[in-house]
């Protein structure tokens, strides 16, 4: 019998879902506005220097793979999904694509925190 | 041989006809936004790996006015994902007993927004620099 790939996909929406509901409102006010409009934040906050150095330790390469890929394994799950809800008979091909996507993304990232270095 | 026509009922708009598909969709929606941050995130981590002129270059996209509305628009998106994320996880849990009691499911998404602004005043305190 053909194991089904489907508690694979949905650990990592699982995952995502947890991390982003965590961590995604936060990190999209800081990143995105807080520190963009220089308001409730010394602009120092995400200067290269410190963020350089969060991306060199082992602690913050985790959290950055960990935040980009599993955000991305839980909104594709959840775009894929709802394909269907907009009326499109998603099949294979969509789902390699969505899920390829997020895969491609995960490795990416990966390659890119191992030549930024330690 | 004609080839069959098997009649598809037509799905377009079934959800804007009741808030509470209307709702979802706005939820599923939050997925988009998500995917989209992922990737400014990523391109922010390629950047980095460019070096500093690169690094300041994101940085100033970022302050794009539309960049700026996107991640408002972003942040209630995910802000809602994030919302109901821990209002529907009592359901996915198996039920939990205290004192022979069944512990309420609203109890349990307390538990779970609690630990959304913990975790949110951490981080925004350590990027601040505490």
């Amino acid at each position: 019998m053909k194991r089904a790939n489907e508690p694979v996909f949905w650990s990592l929406f699982g995952a995502g879902g947890v991390v982003s509901a965590l961590l995604g409102p936060v990190l999209i006010l800081i990143t995105g506005i807080v520190v963009p409009t220089g308001t409730g934040m010394p602009p120092e906050a995400m200067a290269y220097p410190r963020v350089l150095a969060l991306a060199q330790s082992w602690c913050g390469k985790a959290a950055l793979l960990a935040v980009i890929s599993l955000f991305l394994w839980h909104a594709v799950h959840r775009i894929y999904h709802s394909l269907h809800d907009l009326g499109i008979h998603a099949g294979a091909g969509a789902a390699a694509v969505c899920y390829g996507f997020a895969l491609v993304a995960t490795l990416a990232t990966a390659y890119l925190l191992i030549i930024i270095g330690f | 041989m004609s080839a069959r026509k098997p009649y598809v009922r037509p799905m377009g708009g079934w959800w804007r006809r009741n808030p509470f598909f209307m709702r979802y969709m706005v939820r599923e929606a939050s997925a988009v936004f998500l995917a989209v941050y992922a990737v400014i995130l990523l391109a922010g981590v390629y950047r980095l790996s460019q070096g500093a002129a690169a690094y300041e270059a994101w940085l100033a996209a970022l302050r794009n006015p539309l960049a700026i509305v996107f991640h408002g628009i972003a942040l209630l998106a995910v802000a809602y994902h994030a919302y109901t994320w821990w209002k529907v996880m009592p359901k996915t849990l198996p039920m939990l007993h205290v004192g022979g009691r069944r512990i309420p499911e609203i109890t349990l998404s307390a538990v779970g927004w609690a630990a959304w602004l913990a975790a949110s005043l951490i981080v925004y305190a350590l990027v601040r620099g505490l």
